[in-house]
């Protein structure tokens, strides 16, 4: 498998990502790194991670200097072509930012940032994120962020609904999030958007692999493929 | 020429920063204020010289960077 991960000024989780992408596919096709200020991906990607953090130290709102960086524009092309793009925590609030997804990550509700173990409920396996687990599995991944509040407009809520786009819900939602969202699906299904961070549990010695299954769902979707 | 650019959220999306600093005046003994909405001001320089250019100009700027329209409205003043 072949993966990606872009890397913003203010990126945190990125090589966690890496080496997320790296056990799942057990391959010797490492993934690549990728500079913002590239204006080209490398050929022949099956996926692309977004990662966490703060990038452009979340200036004017979260994502929205990122989202129109040079790389951007490539990614944006490359999901259009249907390919597979994940964003996580800060990376999601990218994929809004930049059309990819559609909705908005706000200040948590209670403004206080966020970070803990959370419980999220998996509600579709109709994705390539998510084909190994089961619908309304409870899964455990960890949360680090000040704007996670998931917010859009009724027509998107009910497109999302209706379309089985919502991926994972959070069993307590932690920041106010309409309709406990806590990841969601382009309505292509490809591009995921989640506030969790998987790629951070996903040794044993950091305290469990839950995030692992999401990795490993990639693998199997794309190499199998 | 200079403009001022001020972000606001729209009408009905919830602004939990702005309830936070009414209740923070409450606190302070400040009676009746009934609403706080938070927002931004962006000052812009310009070459343009054209009033009505640079205006459209700042307009494309806040469509595509400045606002995040999904959420918030924008006004733009030429100064």
């Amino acid at each position: 498998m072949r993966a990606a991960v872009i890397q913003f000024p203010g990126s945190n989780c990125d090589r966690d990502m890496a080496v997320a992408f790296d056990r799942a596919s057990g391959d010797n096709n490492k993934a690549q790194m990728v500079w913002h200020k590239e204006t080209g991906l490398p050929e022949g990607l099956d996926v692309i991670g977004i990662p966490g953090g703060f990038s452009f130290g979340d200036y004017l709102r979260c994502g929205a200097i990122a989202a129109r960086s040079p790389i951007m524009r490539s990614v944006v092309e490359f999901a259009n072509k249907g390919g597979f793009v994940i964003g996580i925590c800060n990376g999601f609030q990218v994929l809004t930012e930049s059309g990819l997804l559609p909705g908005v990550l706000m200040r948590n509700a209670q403004l206080k940032f966020i970070c803990k173990d959370v419980e999220l409920k998996v509600e579709t396996t109709n994705s390539v994120y998510t084909t190994t687990q089961n619908k309304g599995d409870i899964v455990t991944y960890p949360v680090a962020h000040h704007e996670g509040n998931y917010t859009a407009d009724a027509e998107t809520l009910k497109l999302l609904h209706g379309d089985d786009r919502i991926a994972y819900t959070y069993v307590n939602n932690p920041n106010g999030a309409t309709d406990d969202i806590a990841g969601i699906l382009s309505d292509n299904r490809r591009v995921l958007g989640m506030m969790p961070h998987p790629e951070r549990l996903n040794d044993p010695q950091l305290g469990g692999t839950d995030g692992s299954k999401l990795f490993e769902s990639i693998t199997a979707a794309l190499v199998s493929a | 020429m200079k403009a001022r650019v001020h972000v606001t959220l729209k009408n009905g999306v919830l602004d939990p920063q702005g309830a936070a600093v009414r209740h923070s005046l409450g606190a302070l003994g400040f009676e009746g204020v009934e609403r706080v909405r938070q927002g931004k001001i962006i000052e812009i320089e310009l070459a343009e010289t054209d009033a009505d250019k640079a205006k459209a100009q700042i307009k494309d700027m806040c469509e595509r960077l400045l606002a995040n329209t999904v959420i918030e409205d924008y006004s733009v003043e030429i100064l």
